[in-house]
């Protein structure tokens, strides 16, 4: 409590008004955040995907019970921090979105186009509110199976494989695009990743080439975000990433989404995963 | 037309495309190139042309930001040409308006309105007004930018140039180059000049 007091005395002292009120904002931010953290509402994505794993769907009338996400099939646990990796069966390096559009279309029989229709869920009052996936209280089958596989590698240390000569050239193409700048700004990712300690308005930027940034920043997705009312995974993460860098629509589980994440998840090698989590 | 001619025109033509390659051909590289043509799609306003570089980006982007002492001259020296100044002569605008554009983030996004006018982003990397507490940090603070330096005609002449395109200054600058990119309007940059520099703005209190 002292040093509480000392430290408000010293800050006071030293700093300007405006910056002792952002202060001061920034911590409410921390504490509601800190808040949230009980009872997050991605449990609920969690249960349904789990449900959805095991249900027979599509024309086959199969569940994704034998699905191989790279450990084996029907592996779930740990395959989530085990990923982008390279599949023999496809010859791709897929990440957890583009392996479950694999999965849904020879398992259960559906086409590719009908696996990847409504990747992200909507909400009732969407933020992006010409986001096609984005309908009113609309669910996406594709958030909940995502929500529930990557909480089945909770606590796990994030490891993607790079032992294969395929997937060395996803992360080496990933980090190209991460600084490939274009578009009527001039912006590439490392615009507002590059650098230690930064901010866009108040929001704080995890520098992705720094490993604990790295390892936080991708340990936390997928999330709940609170102010879209919404579960997003790490393909809505790219996908709206390049909306805001002004370039045309990052197609879902496309190579160029892949590789960087590729490049992202080795860059938080080492981390813990700690989703779904709760963001802002 | 003779063989040795459609030879030498074949040549000339591989002479170019090789030096319009910026970046050594290896299969990275290749991938890359085919990612930028299959992964992303026209949408709205964003057509997939965003993704061809002009010289400045792809300089920058093969330098990481950080080009050698070589890249960044030629950047600045082909970007100084391309400024160009209000034919009135006037830069200063008004801060009040100019106060407006720097609070817009919109524009340019295909879930922008193509037809409403972009704003400057302004808040979103630099501290400007002091009572605009959400402000990134990305650029460095622009608080009493004018009070600092005055608002003289090499000074607005500087600051105008400096928003129209940042690159002409500093290679590879992370600020867009929003009057060469015609993000902005003359018009509009002059109030962002008068935000910075005029002595009633909030900017200079």
């Amino acid at each position: 409590m002292r040093i509480h007091c000392l430290l408000a005395g010293m800050l006071a002292a030293t700093l300007p008004c405006s910056a002792l009120a952002q202060q001061d904002t920034l911590r409410e931010i921390e504490r509601y955040r800190q808040l949230l953290q009980d009872g997050n509402p991605a449990e609920l994505y969690e249960a349904r995907g789990e449900e959805l794993w095991k249900r027979e769907r599509g024309p086959k009338n199969a569940s994704l019970g034998r699905c191989d996400l790279g450990l084996g099939p029907g592996i779930v646990k740990g395959a989530y921090v085990r990923l982008p990796r390279y599949f023999a069966d496809t010859d791709r390096v897929q990440d957890l979105e583009s392996r479950l559009v694999t999965c849904m279309v020879t398992l259960q029989g559906f086409t590719t186009e009908e696996a990847k229709r409504n990747p992200f869920s909507g909400t009732g009052a969407p933020m992006i509110t010409t986001d096609p996936f984005s309908g009113v209280g609309q669910r996406s089958v594709m958030t909940d199976l995502v929500a529930w596989i990557a909480s089945e590698s909770r606590g796990m240390r994030i490891a993607p494989p790079m032992s294969h000569p395929r997937e060395r050239l996803a992360y080496e193409a990933g980090e190209k695009l991460f600084y490939y700048r274009a578009g009527p700004y001039d912006f590439g990712c490392v615009t507002c990743h590059g650098e230690e300690g930064k901010r866009i308005r108040l929001q704080n930027l995890p520098k992705m080439t720094n490993p604990k940034d790295a390892q936080r920043a991708f340990g936390t997705w997928p999330g709940y975000r609170v102010s879209e009312g919404e579960l997003r995974s790490m393909q809505w993460r790219m996908w709206e990433c390049i909306r805001q860098m002004r370039f045309p629509e990052l197609e879902f589980a496309s190579d160029a989404s892949i590789a960087l994440i590729t490049y992202l998840a080795k860059k938080a090698e080492g981390g813990t995963l700690d989703a779904p989590s709760l963001k802002r | 037309m003779r063989p040795k001619t459609i030879l030498a025109l074949a040549l000339c033509s591989t002479l170019v495309a090789g030096c319009a390659t910026r970046t050594s051909d290896s299969e990275a590289d290749r991938a890359v190139t085919e990612m930028v043509k299959t992964s992303f799609k026209t949408r709205g306003q964003a057509s997939v042309d965003r993704l061809k570089q002009d010289e400045v980006q792809a300089l920058c982007s093969k330098y990481k930001g950080e080009p050698p002492e070589d890249a960044r001259r030629k950047i600045e020296k082909s970007q100084q040409t391309t400024l160009r100044y209000p034919g009135s002569g006037k830069m200063m605008g008004d801060w009040r308006e100019g106060q407006r554009i720097a609070q817009s983030g919109a524009g340019r996004q295909f879930t922008d309105d193509p037809a409403r006018p972009a704003g400057g982003s302004c808040y979103n990397c630099h501290q400007l007004a002091p009572q605009e507490l959400s402000f990134g940090t990305i650029g460095p603070s622009l608080y009493q930018f004018g009070k600092l330096r005055g608002s003289s005609e090499a000074i607005q002449k500087y600051t105008y140039g400096k928003i129209y395109n940042s690159d002409a200054f500093s290679a590879c600058s992370n600020m867009p180059r929003f009057g060469h990119n015609g993000v902005l309007t003359e018009e509009q940059i002059t109030h962002l000049v008068a935000l910075l520099l005029d002595p009633e703005s909030p900017v200079n209190k």
